[in-house]
């Protein structure tokens, strides 16, 4: 335990000096690529809620990172064309402020993530993994098809959204930005898992019996834990068009989902930080490996491999042993 | 729509199910009898379409490359099954889709890497081109209905071979409980590889024969697997049947859906806003139909209870 948390500090003192630094000796690459990781740790953090905590394998995620990057772009696309969202039967016009875009996409994500849950939470298994990756497959057909919003091609921000009394075109002020919300959702996480909800969402997750027979419903926790992972993912995907400026159909494809478990899983499955500490790794890889051969990706499933085959649990599994990995 | 065009179409429908459960086959085979959840299976068909296509264009025999498409097929699938899945039968299911994750990567990348990211061409032999006449006046391609007869050969054997041969006995004893054939004498093991090997056969030969009306790219593999964990999940996890109706069913709803609903819609609504509509909904139909088979019946059609 005391491991753990010297991790954890150091992965936040990290995340905060490396970027300070590459500021200093005027790097915006590295700030970026930083703030990457950082966005990339989020989405980790909303999967590993569902994965970990109520140990439902999800393979959909990318459902709720491309609702939230979309709600982004359309917003984006509809005050950049100065065309209303809607006019019936209220009107409902475009915006480029940050805090809206987030809080209409936590808002999506999560009603989104109730009707994903309530459906697929009637089965388990297999049959669960399946079905979540059949939903986040059909809102990747859906949007391709939808010519309104770009089809195939995605949207483009052509500037990046405000933020009140920041200039967000700056590299180290959105990174702060993201930092920020960064620590917020490992906090809310943190005291979620420490709360009476995320005891019991344990507990179920070991023995559903059990938390029944004292007068829990399983089925309300994971459907409660799928909604806050949801909408943590799609504040996530929000943050990743902010970052790229750009939107498309690939942040639903199911690679998408693949990487977003990649993250969880290099750091640690059920812990708070692993995702921060797997995202960490993936864009070390992705550049250390990515400048080595353009075909990157066959280390990159080598080391997954030997992770998933030999050192379970992760980084985090690895150096602070294995007292609190999921079962 | 002409009832013409409407037969052509559920004949195209009948193909692409044909194709699907060449695939689903496997994964359910797989999954019926070692609880394995394979995602590399998509690779397994890409493997099978690559060969095809060099052995094509190598030798200029269409049945060689078939048959290489099979051979090969089956050998990445016993290499991959004696380096990585063995390892993975006591896994749950969260290891197994991470490692088949991390097969795909390297599959896909290497096979770029060997191959080059252009797509590969792989063309039907004269023989096979052309159309036939069918009776009531259909023309259609001989190539495609030779697809459907060979789907529903292997699909015929397969059946034949589970239902009355002995290796299938000890597949179906393997399902119901595998210590037990064990502690009787069977080499599990063996049997678990051959079941792998049996199902990447059948992924590689539907690769090379769909190789040969679209085109032979990395990548190819996996809206293809995804279509086929569709037609599982319908089929329920673990039954041939099952696959069988589940490939059907996921074959005529895709392929109808997209022929019908643009003009259904065209009906009430002006034409272009009637193509876009029934465009999105046509490509969603087959995902609507999961989850409704899935409301109802929550293992599938034909799963255990």
């Amino acid at each position: 335990m005391r491991k753990e948390s010297l991790l954890n500090a150091a992965l936040l003192v990290v995340l905060l000096a490396f970027p300070l630094w590459a500021w200093f000796v005027d790097e915006p690459f590295l700030i970026t690529l930083t703030t990457r990781a950082i966005v990339f740790a989020i989405a980790g953090i909303g999967l590993n809620f569902a994965l970990g905590f109520g140990g439902l394998v999800s393979l959909g995620h990318a459902a709720f990172f491309g609702l939230g990057g979309y709600v982004v772009g359309v917003l984006a696309f509809h005050a950049q064309t100065y065309t209303p969202l809607m006019e019936w039967p209220f009107a409902i016009g475009g915006t480029k402020s940050m805090p809206v875009t987030w809080l209409t996409a936590i808002v999506l994500s999560t009603v989104l993530a109730f009707a994903i849950g309530a459906l697929s939470l009637r089965t388990t298994g297999v049959y669960f993994i399946m079905i979540t990756l059949a939903f986040a497959q059909m809102l990747f057909y859906f949007t391709i098809s939808w010519s309104t919003y770009g089809g195939e091609d995605g949207l483009s921000l052509y500037v990046r959204n405000g933020f009140p009394g920041l200039n967000t075109m700056d590299p180290i002020q959105f990174f702060a930005i993201c930092y920020v919300i960064l620590l917020i959702v490992l906090f809310i996480v943190f005291s979620i898992s420490r709360s009476s909800f995320g005891l019991a969402l344990g507990a179920s997750r070991q023995n559903e019996e059990r938390i029944q027979a004292v007068g829990q419903v399983p089925f309300r926790l994971y459907l409660t834990a799928f909604a806050i992972s949801g909408a943590i993912t799609g504040l996530a995907g929000a943050l990743f068009a902010d970052l790229n400026r750009f939107v498309s159909p690939t942040m639903f494809s199911w690679q998408t989902s693949g990487e977003i478990m990649v993250f969880v899983i290099l750091g640690g499955v059920g812990r708070v930080f692993g995702p921060v500490a797997g995202a960490v790794l993936f864009i070390l890889l992705e550049h250390t490996l990515g400048g080595l051969s353009e075909f990157w990706h066959i280390y990159l499933g080598a080391v997954l491999l030997g992770v998933v085959l030999f050192a379970r649990g992760g980084l985090y599994g690895m150096i602070a042993g294995r007292e609190v990995a999921h079962d | 729509m002409s009832l013409l065009l409407f037969i052509e179409q559920a004949l195209n429908g009948l193909q692409f199910g044909v194709m699907l459960f060449l695939m689903a086959a496997g994964l359910t085979l797989v999954f019926g009898v070692m609880g394995l959840i394979n995602l590399a299976h998509g690779s397994l068909y890409m493997v099978g379409a690559f060969a095809a296509a060099a052995v094509a264009a190598a030798t200029g025999s269409f049945l060689l490359a078939l048959v290489a498409s099979f051979v090969c097929a089956a050998f990445a699938g016993v290499l991959i099954e004696f380096f990585v899945i063995r390892r993975l039968y006591d896994r749950d299911h969260l290891d197994q889709v991470l490692a088949t994750f991390a097969l795909i990567l390297i599959f896909s990348e290497g096979t770029r890497w060997t191959f080059g990211s252009f797509p590969l061409f792989l063309d039907k032999p004269d023989w096979l081109s052309g159309t036939v006449m069918l009776p009531f006046g259909i023309e259609y391609s001989l190539y495609r209905l030779v697809i459907i007869l060979v789907g529903l050969i292997v699909a015929a054997s397969l059946f034949w071979m589970i239902a009355r041969t002995r290796i299938g006995i000890r597949i179906r004893a393997g399902e119901n409980d595998r210590e037990m054939i064990g502690a009787l004498g069977v080499n599990i093991s063996l049997l678990y590889t051959f079941v792998f090997a049996l199902g990447a056969a059948l992924a590689g030969l539907a690769g090379a024969l769909i190789g040969a009306i679209q085109s032979v790219q990395v990548g190819m593999g996996e809206p293809v697997l995804i279509l086929a964990f569709v037609v599982i999940v319908i089929g329920g996890i673990g039954s041939i049947k099952g696959a069988l109706i589940g490939a059907i069913l996921v074959g005529l709803t895709d392929t109808l859906g997209r022929s019908l609903l643009p003009a259904l819609f065209g009906l009430f609504l002006e034409p272009s806003s009637a193509t876009s509509l029934g465009a999105s909904l046509s490509s969603m139909s087959i995902y609507l139909l999961m989850i409704g088979v899935l409301l109802f019946r929550p293992k599938g059609l034909f799963g255990g209870v």
